[in-house]
């Protein structure tokens, strides 16, 4: 690939994930990130170490959502849409809005249910966000590694 | 029009691919090697957890690209799927200068004498084509040494009396301090009568070679080694043979065909050029190492008048026997931190279980795992751990720094039917049929398999874990970064594809040189044992008169 042509595939993706240039999110809506946050969070909670959202682990799959993982993008819209209308249908209240109880209610049907893949995937990504390396969005200021007690990666010319 | 005729055109700088080229180099061939893949650097690694060749969540660090290198996997319920490079089933090992030595953990293990005469030794299960080589221990022994002194492998495997007779001991001593894992395991193997020892490794442990030592960081299986101490074909054999001034390496090569004369010899390689352009190299002599799958597809993809259904391929056996290992063993909890953060991590090992082991055919070695990195660490999870929510975060803090695994590669019974063929529809993106995989383990292998986890699991416990769980073989076709057999190396070419010297039967100036020709792939990483062959092999084809000939 050369330069000119690099320059033109970076465009055409930064293209196609940041056409709402007021949200913070580049392949999530607002209302799919919230859903996504408030799940996540259910799969590694906060406790005396961050959990998922103070990770960052849905900055690292919507980030994943433009690159590798954009293969995934109706997965994600499809499955966190019926999580949104499965708590509305239960608890006449957005998943977003749910306390953990309710919400761990929610995944654990969905777990076991007829989006059991979409689950899995969701769950994986959210692992590599939390525990993987901080330089793809997720694990934010090193905090699994600190957690786990495995000092930070040396940066070469700094360490 | 074509390039000016070489002494030898090889295709591939994995493991053997720059070995055979230190051979020819060093008797003065003019020689072409070709490679794929890009040529990296230690400036290249990245220590990123997610991308890199052990682990390519987010893609392989050192090949191939996911774009337009696709293979078609067969599952043994018969589905297939197209695969990327970077998804499992796609059994990767690298694409690269230097291959999978770049980035890999660096075993550097003999096979057992008994592992070259499986068949006399045991006899084959139903259903396997297990079989032994041309060639013995004793014919190997020699280029074993070699590799392990002009390379540079450090160890100490004196405590080790199951290994075959050694002339000399290796070259350097195991890294020191030994860590703490290695004195756990130690104490609980001698209580149980085991006899560990130190697992030799492709790395210095002390300057060698003009390289550094391993400075103990905890990337180091699936990444390039920051400090080039990890010992490969590409900072050894490969600069040895760049500096005769007779080898050419072009990198970005894409090898398309091997091209035969009307009588069907070789003449040398079609290839597509880092720009893509059709290129022609004439040889003398052709060499294919380009692992098991891709020299099997380069075979296949080489028919000819007289070989209509690939070079070598006659009696229907390129491609068959792929195997690798099926790697078991067990985790063990343990009541202190039994974590220290001294990569590599493995260390300790045992060949107890290699051979001997009633009503099993062979076995494999058992050794420490590799540093576990967290995400890794993911998938130890034991039985009754919920896969989410605060009890696994529970568990993840709570196991993390005080769990050991024992792992080992428990040697396969080769089938017929695992292999490697042409897909019929998929082609990459030079329009070639891509290799379709497929096969399944035999239940023997299985068998074997659950007893090796059985051993982990009891040398766990005796050292002191307070729970342990297994680490069992599942059902699918083996290969990846230890793929093996699809060449068979034989004396009877309806039942091999290559001689003992690893020339294609049916044409005099056409060899495979890689984990292809391994009848049996030993309970052990294969590299020492593909490096030492290479050695072997590019002596004999150094001193066949090949050159003069053609």
């Amino acid at each position: 690939m050369n330069r000119r042509m690099f320059l033109a595939a970076a465009a055409l993706g930064t293209a196609a994930c940041s056409h709402r240039p007021q949200s913070p999110w580049r392949a999530l809506t607002p209302e799919e990130a919230a859903t996504l946050e408030a799940w996540c969070e259910c799969l590694i909670p906060e406790d005396a170490d961050a959990g998922a959202g103070r990770a960052g682990v849905v900055r690292f799959i919507d980030t994943q959502l433009c690159g590798k993982y954009k293969r995934h993008r109706k997965t994600y819209a499809s499955v966190l849409a019926a999580m949104d209308t499965a708590s509305r249908g239960a608890y006449r209240t957005p998943f977003a809005s749910l306390p953990l109880a309710r919400r761990t209610v929610l995944l654990d049907q969905f777990e076991k249910g007829e989006h059991r893949k979409a689950f899995d995937l969701v769950l994986d990504h959210s692992l590599q966000g939390y525990y993987g390396n901080p330089r793809h969005g997720g694990n934010a200021g090193f905090v699994s590694w600190r957690m786990l007690g495995v000092p930070p990666a040396p940066v070469r010319g700094r360490s | 029009m074509p390039l000016p005729l070489v002494d030898a055109v090889i295709v591939g700088a994995g493991a053997a691919g720059p070995v055979i080229a230190r051979q020819l180099t060093a008797a003065g061939w003019r020689t072409v090697l070709l490679e794929r893949g890009k040529w990296y650097t230690p400036w290249d690694c990245r220590k990123d957890d997610l991308r890199n060749q052990r682990n390519p969540t987010l893609g392989n660090a050192f090949g191939p690209d996911d774009e337009g290198n696709p293979r078609v996997a067969v599952a043994p319920d018969g589905t297939e799927s197209i695969v990327a490079p970077s998804e499992s089933g796609y059994q990767n090992n690298a694409a690269c200068v230097g291959g999978g030595t770049l980035s890999y953990g660096a075993m550097a293990w003999r096979y057992h004498p008994h592992d070259f005469r499986m068949a006399s030794t045991y006899g084959a299960p139903q259903g396997s084509t297990l079989a032994d080589w041309p060639i013995a221990y004793e014919d190997l022994e020699p280029y074993y040494e070699r590799a392990e002194w002009e390379m540079g492998v450090s160890g100490d495997d004196s405590n080790n009396p199951f290994k075959g007779p050694r002339r000399k001991p290796l070259p350097m001593p195991p890294v020191s301090p030994q860590g703490r894992e290695h004195e756990i395991l130690d104490k609980g193997a001698r209580r149980l009568g085991l006899h560990p020892f130190h697992i030799p490794m492709l790395r210095n442990s002390v300057p060698y070679n003009g390289r550094s030592a391993c400075m103990r960081c905890r990337w180091c299986v699936g990444f390039a080694c920051e400090v080039d101490a990890k010992t490969g074909a590409q900072n050894t054999v490969l600069p040895t043979a760049l500096q005769t001034g007779l080898l050419e390496l072009r990198t970005g090569c894409m090898t398309s065909r091997i091209v035969l004369d009307e009588g069907g010899r070789a003449t040398g390689v079609r290839y597509f050029d880092a720009s893509g352009k059709a290129c022609e190299q004439p040889a003398r002599v052709v060499v294919s190492s380009c692992g098991a799958i891709e020299s099997a597809r380069l075979l296949l993809n080489s028919a000819h008048r007289l070989f209509p259904n690939g070079l070598g391929n006659r009696h229907d056996w390129v491609g068959r026997n792929l195997q690798g290992h099926t790697y078991t063993g067990a985790c063990g909890l343990f009541d202190r931190i039994t974590y220290d953060d001294l990569g590599p991590g493995a260390s300790i090992a045992v060949c107890d279980f290699n051979h001997g082991n009633p009503g099993l055919r062979g076995g494999g070695a058992l050794c420490n795992e590799f540093i576990r990195l967290p995400y890794q660490f993911v998938g130890k999870r034991p039985p009754g751990v919920p896969r989410w929510g605060q009890a696994f975060k529970d568990w993840m803090r709570q196991a993390y720094r005080r769990t050991i695994c024992v792992m080992g590669p428990t040697q396969e019974m080769p089938t017929f039917e695992s292999r490697v063929q042409l897909d019929p529809r998929v082609r990459d993106r030079f329009g070639l049929p891509v290799a379709r995989i497929s096969g399944s383990r035999h239940p023997h292998t299985l068998e074997i398999g659950r007893a090796m986890a059985a051993h982990a699991d009891a040398w766990l416990k005796e050292s002191g874990a307070v729970g342990t769980w297994l680490m069992l073989p599942g059902q699918g076709v083996s290969a990846g970064q230890h793929q093996a057999g699809t060449c068979r190396m034989g004396n009877d070419p309806q039942t091999s594809v290559v001689d003992r010297h690893c020339r294609v039967h049916d044409v005099d100036n056409v060899f495979v040189v890689d984990g292809s020709v391994h009848v049996t792939n030993g309970g052990f990483n294969p590299v020492l044992t593909i490096l030492a062959n290479a050695y072997r092999v590019g002596e004999f084809i150094a001193s066949s008169g090949l050159r003069s000939r053609g």
